[in-house]
C-alpha cells in the first residue's frame, strides 16, 4: 500500500521534497500576505521566515543524524526541558498571549518545543511498554506525560496548542493498539465537558458510556473512575462557561454564527470566508487579493495564511494545496507504518497526528467550520518556532525512514 | 520479540484507518471550500465589493436656465465639496471635530450632520459644500489625518444676474429631512441640493438630471485607498436646460429703476403667448447666497426683515387693485348692465356721492362734472363707477367678476402662486360679517377696487392681456414652451369686439390725452394704453398701480406694476413711470418701428357716434 523508497543517509526523499516545496510555497504566500496597502506587521516578514527556514534545515539535518537509541536517551531530557520552558514562560513570557520567550536574536514558543518533547517522551514510555495496554489504569504514565504540558499551555492561555497535546495522547494510544473503546472511555470526560451545556445531551452521552462499560465489563475501579470523571466534567461545564469573559465565549460561539459579533470575534471568520469565497474558482492571482491588500483579512500571514491562498489562487489552488498536504500526511504515515521499531514508529505517527490536527483545524477555521482557536498551518504559516520544531520532527522521521 | 508481529498487524490495520482519516478529514475541508468558492462565490464576491467599495454620489449638473436671448440666468460653476465616507459614529464625530474650525461648522450644523449620519449611516456625509481654496488646501495638506474625507469637484449653481432674478428663479439648497420623506423626492439622498423656490423648485425634476455614482476603494480602516473614478461607475445625466421668455435685460433694468427703498413688484407678459417677459419683486435678495448653505444669520435676517425680501410680490401677494379695477367693472357692466362707452349716469361728479347718509368720495374733490364711461376711465372718476356698480347690482357684480377668473390662480409655472381675493356671493359677507352686518354699499367700494377686493399683479396682467388682444386669455408662463403657450385660462372676456375696442381706446386716452391720469408717462414713439390705480390700504399711504399694454392697437407687452405706498397725497404715482419705462425699453429691444402718430385712434363706431 505504501511505496517504499528509502535512501540511506536521507530517508524518504519524496517526503523531504514535499516538505521543502511546501515551505517554499509558504514563504511565497507570506511574501504575498505582506503586500498590503496599509502599514502592516506582515510586510517584509517573509525574509525572517527565510532565515528561520535556513535554521530549520540545519535542525533537520542534525536530528536526522540522531540514532533512534540516542533519541530515546534524549527523550526525558527534551521533555524535562520542555516543561521547564513552559513553566518559565508563565512567568517571563512576552507577546500578546505571553507565549513567547525572548532568546537573544529571536523568540521561541515553548509550546511548540513541548510538542516535540512530549512526542519523544510518549514514544519512549509507550514504545518500551510490553504490548498493548490491557487496563485503563496502566495508562497513567502517558496520561500524566501529556497532562503536564497540556495544563501548562492551557494556563498561558492557548487553547489551540493545548488541544494538540490531547490529540497526541489519543494518537499514541491509537497507534500502540489500545482498543478504540478504551480510547473512547478515556476521552469521554472531554466529551462530557462539551455535552454539559445541555443536561439531556449529557445524559444521553452518559448512558452511552454506561452501556459501553456494561458490555465491555471493565474492572470496577476503572468503571467508577470513568463514571465519576464524566459526572465531574459534565457538572463543571457551566461553571467554566460562567467564568469566561464575554469575548472568550464569543470566540467559541462565533463559528456557529459569525454575525453575533461581526466586528469582534466574528470579524476573522467573516473576513476569511469573504476572502476565500470571493476567490472563486481561479482566484484573484498571486499577490492580488483585494481583501488581503486592503487589510480586511486579519492574521493573514499566520493563522489565516490559507485565506490568502483561497483568495489569490481560487478553488483550483486550494485543491492543489490539499493534494500536497494529503501527500505529506500519507508519506509520514507511510514511515510510521513501515517501521517495526515501536519507538520510531510512534514518533512518526505522533508527528502525523500533529500535522493532521493542525491542518484540519486551521483549514476548518478558515472556511468557518471550526471555532477560531489559533492553530498555525504547518509549513505555510509564518512562525519560526513551529517551523523549527516541525523540521526537527521531520529530521527524526527521516531517520526513522532510513533505519526502517 | 514476542510483541513485534502482533504490533505489525495492529499497525497495518490502524495505518489503513489513519489513511482513511486523511482522506475523510481533507474531504470535509474540501467540501467547505467547495461551498465557499463554488456555490457561494457570487455572494462573497459581492460582500468583498461591499467591504471595499464606497459609493460616492456624483451630482448631475443642473440644467442651465436661459433667458429669451440665450443668456444664462442660472448656470453652474465648479466648486469643492467636502464629504466624509461612512464609518463608525465615533470616528465620524472625531473627524467633524477636526474639521469644524476650518470649515466653519456651527455646533448646529455639526449636530445636524451627526443626526443625519445616524439616520442614514451608509451614505457619504456632505460636510461642506463649496469649500474655499484655503479649506481644501488645509485638508489636502494633512491627508493622513483626514483619510475618511473626500474632496470632490462638483457643479455649483450660479446666478449671474443675482438679485435681479431672485424671485423668479428661486434658489437651491440642501434637501431637508422633512423633504426627504415626501414622495416627490423619492430616490433623493440627504445632502443633495434641490430647488427650494421659484423655477428651481417648479422644474426640479427637469433641472435635476440624474446623479451618477463613483466608487472609492477603502481599506479595513475606512481610509480611501484609491478613487476608481467615474469611468467605472455610472456617469451623471445632466439636467435639462430651460429656455425662458424672460428678457434678462428687462429684469436688470427693472432692478435698476425700481424706486429705491420702496416695496412692490412688476410683471410683464407677451399678451399673445402668455410668456412672462419680466417678473421682478422688490426688495430682493441674492440667490447666490444660498449656494453651499446659507449662513444662519443671513437667513434669519432675510426672514425677519420687515420688508420681507423673500416674498414674491408678483405671484404671492395681493393688493387692493384700486382704479385699475375700473376696467373689470366696465367689462362686467357692458356684459350685464347695458353700460356703453358713452353712458352717462344720473349724477355728475361733484367730488362725491351720498349713499344714504354716507358720502363716498371721488379722488378729485372738486369733481369731474358729467362724464361718460370713456371719460370716467380717462379721469378715473369714482363717482361714475359708484353709480355703475349700483346699476350692475351686487349679485351680478360678484358673478361677473368670478367669470373673469378673479379669485383663482392664473396657473403660472411657479410653485406657490396665491390667488387674489374677491367675494363669490352674498354668503361670503354673511359668513364674515353676519347677516345684516353689512349693506349693499359694499358694491360701491368694490366698484373702485377697494373693499373686499385684493388682486395679484399676475391676475391683473392676465385680464388686461385678454382685453388688449381680444383673444382667449393666456396663462402666464415663464418657460418658453409650445404646450404652455397653447394653454388658455378657463374663462373668456366675452365682450363684443367693438366694446373691447372702445375700452382699449379709453385706456389709450388715459395715457395719451391731456388730462388722462397717466398723461405724464406717455411714450414718444408708441401708444401706451393703461390704467393707473391708487389703492387705499390700512397700512399707510396708498399703493401705486399701473396696468397697461402697448402698442395699444398691436399689443406686444402687457405690464402690471405696483409700488406699495407709492402714491402719497400730492406726490406722483411711482408705478406709472416705472411701467412706462419698462414698456418703452422692451418695445425698443423688440426693434418695433415707432408709430407715426402715437395716440388714440378712435374706432369708426365711436367716431360716428361722437360726430352725430
Amino acid at each position: 500500500m505504501i511505496a517504499r523508497l528509502r535512501i540511506p543517509g536521507v530517508g524518504d526523499p519524496a517526503l523531504l521534497a514535499l516538505v521543502l516545496f511546501l515551505t517554499g510555497l509558504g514563504i511565497a504566500m507570506i511574501y504575498s500576505a505582506g503586500l498590503v496597502d496599509v502599514p502592516s506587521l506582515a510586510t517584509g516578514i517573509w525574509v525572517r521566515q527565510l532565515y528561520w527556514f535556513g535554521v530549520a534545515i540545519v535542525a533537520l539535518a542534525v536530528t536526522s543524524r540522531f540514532s533512534l537509541r540516542f533519541l530515546e536517551w534524549l527523550a526525558p531530557w527534551a521533555y524535562g526541558l520542555s516543561v521547564l520552558l513552559l513553566i518559565l514562560v508563565l512567568f517571563i513570557g512576552t507577546g500578546p498571549n505571553g507565549s513567547w520567550l525572548e532568546l537573544g536574536p529571536g523568540r521561541l514558543q515553548p509550546a511548540e518545543v513541548a510538542k516535540l518533547g512530549t512526542i519523544l517522551m510518549l514514544a519512549r514510555v509507550m514504545g518500551g511498554a510490553p504490548g498493548p495496554y490491557e487496563r485503563l489504569l496502566e495508562l497513567w504514565k502517558p496520561a500524566v506525560i501529556t497532562l503536564i504540558p497540556f495544563a501548562l499551555v492551557l494556563r498561558q492561555p492557548d487553547l489551540g496548542s493545548a488541544m494538540i497535546f490531547g490529540a497526541l495522547l489519543l494518537a499514541a494510544l491509537f497507534w500502540s493498539g489500545v482498543p478504540l473503546f478504551k480510547i473512547f472511555l478515556l476521552a469521554s470526560p472531554g466529551l462530557s465537558l462539551l455535552l454539559g451545556f445541555n443536561w439531556i445531551a449529557w445524559g444521553v452521552g452518559f448512558l452511552v458510556v454506561v452501556a459501553g462499560l456494561y458490555v465491555h465489563r471493565l474492572f470496577i475501579l476503572e468503571t467508577v473512575g470513568v463514571l465519576l470523571a464524566n459526572v465531574f466534567t459534565g457538572a463543571l461545564t457551566l461553571r467554566i462557561w460562567d467564568s469566561l469573559a464575554d469575548y472568550q465565549r464569543n470566540r467559541l460561539l462565533v463559528f456557529l454564527d459569525p454575525d453575533i459579533d461581526p466586528l469582534g470575534a466574528g470579524w476573522h471568520l467573516i473576513q476569511s470566508k469573504v476572502a476565500i469565497g470571493s476567490g472563486g474558482v481561479i482566484g484573484a492571482g498571486f499577490a492580488n487579493g483585494p481583501q488581503k491588500r486592503l487589510a480586511f483579512l486579519p492574521e493573514q500571514h499566520t493563522d489565516f495564511i490559507f485565506s490568502v491562498v483561497g483568495e489569490e489562487f481560487g478553488f483550483i489552488g486550494v485543491m492543489l494545496f490539499l493534494v500536497l498536504f494529503a501527500f505529506l500526511l500519507w508519506r509520514v504515515l507511510g514511515v510510521a507504518s513501515s517501521m517495526d521499531d515501536r519507538f520510531g514508529s510512534l514518533i512518526a505517527f505522533c508527528l502525523f497526528a500533529v500535522l493532521l490536527t493542525h491542518i484540519v483545524v486551521n483549514l476548518g477555521m478558515a472556511v468557518g467550520m471550526m471555532p477560531v482557536v489559533g492553530l498555525p498551518l504547518p509549513l505555510l504559516s509564518y512562525g519560526g518556532s513551529f517551523l523549527l520544531v516541525l523540521y526537527a520532527g521531520f529530521g527524526m522521521v527521516q531517520r526513522v525512514a532510513w533505519e526502517a | 520479540m514476542k510483541g513485534d508481529n502482533e504490533h505489525r498487524s495492529i499497525r497495518r490495520q490502524r495505518g489503513r484507518w489513519a489513511a482513511r482519516a486523511i482522506f475523510f478529514c481533507l474531504s470535509v475541508v474540501a467540501a467547505g471550500f467547495i461551498n465557499l468558492q463554488i456555490f457561494s462565490s457570487d455572494l462573497y464576491t459581492l460582500r468583498s465589493s461591499e467591504n471595499r467599495l464606497r459609493t460616492i454620489t456624483v451630482p448631475a449638473p443642473r440644467g442651465t436656465i436661459y433667458d429669451r436671448h440665450g443668456r444664462a440666468i442660472a448656470d453652474n460653476v465648479p466648486g469643492y465639496d467636502v464629504s466624509m465616507l461612512p464609518g463608525p459614529r465615533d470616528s465620524i464625530s472625531a473627524g467633524l471635530d477636526r474639521l469644524a474650525e476650518r470649515l466653519e461648522l456651527s455646533p448646529e450644523r455639526r449636530a445636524a450632520l451627526l443626526s443625519r449620519n445616524r439616520d442614514r449611516p451608509g451614505e457619504a456625509l456632505v460636510v461642506r459644500e463649496n469649500a474655499n481654496f484655503e479649506q481644501v488646501a488645509f485638508i489636502e495638506e494633512r491627508r493622513p489625518r483626514f483619510r475618511r474625507v473626500v474632496v470632490d469637484q462638483r457643479p455649483h449653481r450660479r446666478y449671474p444676474a443675482g438679485s435681479a432674478v431672485a424671485h423668479m428663479i428661486g434658489y437651491v439648497g440642501e434637501i431637508s429631512p422633512e423633504e426627504l420623506t415626501r414622495p416627490e423626492y423619492a430616490g433623493y439622498e440627504s445632502g443633495r441640493s434641490i430647488g427650494k423656490a421659484g423655477l428651481e423648485q417648479q422644474y426640479e425634476h427637469r433641472l435635476a438630471g440624474r446623479d451618477g455614482i463613483r466608487y472609492a476603494e477603502v481599506n479595513a480602516l475606512g481610509s480611501v485607498v484609491r478613487d476608481l473614478g467615474v469611468a467605472q461607475a455610472q456617469a451623471p445625466v445632466p439636467g435639462e436646460d430651460l429656455h425662458l421668455g424672460i428678457d434678462l435685460d428687462l429684469q436688470v433694468y427693472a432692478d435698476s429703476v425700481f424706486p429705491e427703498g420702496m416695496r412692490g413688484g412688476v410683471v410683464a407678459l407677451d399678451p399673445v403667448t402668455g410668456e412672462v417677459l419680466l417678473l421682478y419683486s422688490h426688495p430682493t435678495f441674492d440667490p447666490n447666497a444660498f449656494i453651499g448653505g446659507i449662513p444662519l444669520d443671513l437667513w434669519n435676517a432675510l426672514r425677519e426683515h420687515p420688508d420681507n425680501p423673500l416674498l414674491d410680490r408678483v405671484s404671492n401677494a395681493s393688493y387692493p387693485p384700486g382704479s385699475t379695477w375700473k376696467l373689470i367693472m366696465s367689462a362686467v357692466g357692458m356684459k350685464t348692465a347695458d353700460l356703453a362707452i358713452d353712458t352717462y349716469h344720473t349724477h355728475g361728479c361733484d367730488g362725491g356721492l351720498w349713499y344714504h347718509t354716507r358720502r363716498f368720495r371721488c379722488w378729485l374733490s372738486r369733481g369731474h362734472g358729467r362724464l361718460n364711461l370713456s371719460e370716467a376711465i380717462k379721469h378715473s372718476c369714482n363717482v361714475w363707477f359708484y353709480q355703475a356698480g349700483q346699476r350692475i347690482g351686487l349679485d351680478p357684480l360678484l358673478a361677473g367678476v368670478g367669470e373673469f377668473g378673479f379669485g383663482r390662480t392664473t396657473g403660472i409655472d411657479l410653485p406657490s402662486e396665491r390667488p387674489g381675493l374677491f367675494p363669490d356671493s352674498r354668503q361670503w359677507y354673511d359668513d364674515r360679517l353676519g347677516r345684516g352686518g353689512w349693506t349693499e354699499a359694499v358694491v360701491w367700494n368694490l366698484s373702485i377696487g377697494q373693499g373686499e377686493n385684493e388682486q395679484t399683479l399676475l391676475a391683473m396682467a392676465q385680464f388686461y392681456a385678454a382685453l388688449a388682444t381680444g383673444r382667449a386669455p393666456v396663462r402666464p408662463h415663464l418657460v418658453r414652451d409650445e404646450m404652455l403657450a397653447q394653454r388658455r385660462a378657463d374663462w373668456t372676456l366675452d365682450l363684443r369686439e367693438v366694446q373691447r375696442r372702445q375700452l382699449v381706446d379709453a385706456l389709450a386716452r388715459v395715457v395719451n390725452e391731456p388730462g388722462g391720469t397717466a398723461y405724464g408717462s406717455r411714450l414718444a414713439r408708441w401708444t401706451l394704453a393703461g390704467k393707473t390705480g391708487t389703492a387705499q390700504n390700512p397700512h399707510g399711504e396708498p399703493h401705486s398701480w399701473f396696468v397697461g399694454f402697448a402698442p395699444a392697437y398691436d399689443p406686444r407687452i402687457v405690464i402690471a406694476a405696483v409700488v406699495e405706498h407709492g402714491h402719497p397725497d400730492g406726490a406722483p404715482s411711482l408705478a406709472v413711470p416705472l411701467a412706462a419705462g419698462i414698456v418703452d425699453r422692451h418695445l425698443e429691444a423688440l426693434g418695433l418701428p415707432p408709430e407715426e402718430t402715437p395716440g388714440v385712434r378712435p374706432t369708426e363706431a365711436l367716431r360716428v357716434q361722437a360726430g352725430g
